[in-house]
């Protein structure tokens, strides 16, 4: 899993039928240490997540698929399953070591 | 699977049903070195580890099979702790 912040959504009223209902959130991925990288990706949301929250994104497409429909098998590949309230991390020295 | 060090938790009290009870780790994965390669993970505990200790982790979809919820929704997910750093060793196996 990743982190992520949630920068937005996207609305698309066209769309593969498996998404209904769905919200689809525009997020860049950051470190645990809040800085961004990485290419900013659209992901399911399934734990009712908001701009600006950092939360947890799964890129498997079984995992998300399920998790954002309740289904297997939908052309779903990142969803969010997790809001983050807290990053507890080792001091930078000894992470390294 | 990758080698990584286990260099924080992560705590969310908003998540997917089948997460609830479950311990989130942050990973940094490492080279036969044993220094960072890439940008740290958020990972499953499937085996007890804790910060500091090296593990190794699996992704796809298969990092969801440790767990009795098969639907468990992981992408990485924490499956061995190495000994220690000395039982990482290059060459000369065997």
């Amino acid at each position: 899993m990743i982190l992520a912040r949630v920068l937005g959504n996207v609305v698309a009223t066209q769309k593969n039928e498996r998404y209904r209902n769905a919200r689809v959130m525009l997020c860049q991925p950051v470190t645990p240490e809040g800085e961004e990288w990485g290419a900013t990706l659209l992901a399911l949301d399934s734990v009712d997540s908001g701009v600006g929250d950092t939360v947890l994104i799964v890129q498997e497409g079984w995992g998300a698929s399920t998790a954002a429909t309740g289904e297997a098998g939908a052309a779903i590949d990142s969803a969010i399953v997790g809001v983050v309230d807290r990053v507890d991390l080792l001091e930078p020295a000894r992470a390294r070591k | 699977m990758q080698l990584a060090r286990v260099i924080g938790t992560v705590v969310a009290t908003v998540k997917n049903d089948s997460l609830e009870g479950r311990k989130l780790l942050v990973v940094q994965s490492l080279n036969a070195n044993l220094q960072p390669q890439g940008a740290p993970l958020v990972a499953l505990d499937a085996i007890g580890a804790g910060t500091g200790e090296l593990v190794f982790w699996c992704r796809g979809k298969e990092a969801s099979f440790p767990f009795k919820r098969e639907d468990t929704p992981t992408d990485c997910t924490v499956v061995g702790i190495v000994d220690s750093d000395a039982h990482v060793t290059r060459g000369g196996g065997r």
